[in-house]
């Protein structure tokens, strides 16, 4: 029986389905900037946080409503409180990808690094657990969430790989000083939006099999269908 | 006293040719409460008065099975039911007080059973309607008529009546659906305070008192248990998807 409820809850998944898009859209658009070294495509980054924002405090609302009218169980509470989490981890990562935009428009004042090369490969892997950890969501496929989980150790990895270059690109050469911060920064923070998409991977498997992953705890499906 | 209180094993209840509970297993813990739930027609308000043989009064009903008080059967022919349904007392949705006082409301079980001494009688009056949550509300006028009292407090007079015979277990048929929000709430809150001293079985239509009451919850469909667990786990992660669908609101 479909009731008023389950077109809301449809318009909540529908609106952190348009707030993941914007995110991964902030993403790409810093890493283009910082590849073609473009300001103006860094600025547009920065100046469409707005609209992030808003969603957020609208989605918060939202699930504070259904939560305090609709008295939600089971999958439906789950579905919720998951939403206004990943409505959290989505918003931190624009303010990410914010970020990057930000060391970038530092970085196109410096002479480029021929270390900020191996960045976009790096990105796309962060893109794709973004935008698969939310694909997951909306098809409670949970074998692909976990996927997502087991690809943050690969992106810990580029992170710390190239952060020993950029170390010692920086003993070696003071001038390069500058250039390789902000692309340790920059580093840092795709290896952040990593983390926070591993987050929203967990937090599917829990709406879907109602079993927490968070902190290393073993995945055990209780549920008998 | 053991850790289970009411138990039934394989019980089956008919009305005369229909059958409306099948094969249902289901322990009832002491000094817990256990919510039963489900759609209008599934057999939680005929399984819960097979509990003090209530059903008994209607004719051609018939059980199969055994419903045990402390492991033993309710249903032997040995069983006085008056004092089954003393030490196994109900408490209706609609409720009756008695067309007298309020004292005499609260002492008209224990005169009946014999007890003519006045000061244990008023002793135990007090202490059943304070038991109640209506000690306070109604010690200056116990002689005044119990069809005074509002709504909710008729019904915590009749709990009251209940108490004032001493039962183990209580039996509750939806006992707040005919009251107000707020008198809903002084209910739960003395289900809450009750259950420290008595076991209690309560039917509930309304998913979100289940939920707030109780500590176990049974699912009843179609005559059948679908799903019986610890009640939180049965509103947050329920085992069966039937359960699921019912405590989402997904069938009604």
């Amino acid at each position: 029986m479909e009731r008023h409820f389950h077109e809301q809850l449809d318009t909540l998944r529908a609106k952190l389905l348009e707030m993941a898009m914007l995110a991964e859209e902030s993403i790409a658009l810093a890493v283009q900037a910082m590849v073609e070294r473009e300001n103006n495509k860094a600025q547009a980054v920065i100046d469409g946080d707005e609209a992030v924002n808003r969603l957020e405090v609208e989605i918060d609302e939202r699930c504070l409503k259904l939560l305090a009218l609709q008295q939600p169980m089971a999958v439906d509470l789950r579905f919720i409180t998951s939403a206004m989490k990943i409505n959290n981890d989505l918003e931190r990562i624009a303010d990410h990808a914010v970020n990057i935009a930000t060391y970038t428009l530092a970085l196109n004042g410096t002479d480029p690094l021929a270390l900020a090369a191996s960045l976009p490969r790096m990105a796309d892997t962060v893109r794709a657990m973004v935008r698969e950890s939310l694909h997951c969501f909306v098809t409670g496929n949970v074998e692909e969430a976990r996927a997502v989980c087991a690809r943050d150790d690969e992106v810990d990895v580029f992170d710390e790989t190239l952060s020993r270059k950029l170390l010692s690109a920086m003993i070696k050469d003071p001038d390069a000083v500058t250039s390789a911060m902000q692309l340790t920064l920059i580093s840092k923070n795709l290896e952040r939006i990593a983390d926070l998409a591993t987050n929203i991977a967990e937090e599917v498997i829990f709406i879907y099999r109602a079993t927490s992953i968070k902190h290393g705890q073993p995945f055990k499906d209780v549920r008998s269908r | 006293m053991s850790k289970i209180k009411m138990q039934t094993q394989a019980f089956n209840f008919y009305y005369g040719a229909s059958q409306a509970l099948n094969k249902i297993d289901i322990a009832i813990e002491t000094n817990k409460v256990t919510a039963l739930i489900g759609p209008s027609g599934c057999g939680k308000s005929t399984f819960l008065r097979s509990l003090n043989r209530m059903n008994d009064i209607i004719p051609g009903t018939r059980v199969e099975g055994q419903v045990l008080l402390e492991g033993q059967d309710i249903y032997n022919k040995q069983v006085d039911v008056v004092d089954l349904r003393r030490r196994v007392g109900m408490v209706f949705q609609q409720s009756n007080p008695f067309p007298k006082s309020i004292f005499d409301n609260v002492a008209y079980g224990l005169r009946i059973n014999g007890e003519k001494n006045r000061s244990i009688i008023a002793e135990r009056v007090e202490e059943s309607l304070d038991g109640a949550a209506l000690w306070d509300e109604v010690k200056d006028r116990l002689g005044d008529s119990a069809m005074e009292l509002s709504g909710g407090q008729q019904q915590r007079l009749c709990i009251a009546r209940a108490l004032a015979v001493r039962p183990e277990v209580l039996l509750m048929d939806e006992p707040a659906s005919a009251l107000d929000p707020i008198a809903t709430q002084k209910i739960e809150e003395l289900i809450f305070q009750l259950k420290d001293r008595y076991t209690i079985v309560i039917v509930t239509h309304n998913m979100q008192q289940a939920a707030r009451v109780s500590d176990y919850t049974a699912f009843f469909y179609l005559g059948e248990l679908i799903e019986f667990g610890e009640t939180d786990q049965l509103f947050t992660n329920p085992r069966l998807k039937r359960t699921e669908d019912y405590v989402t609101g997904r069938f009604g």
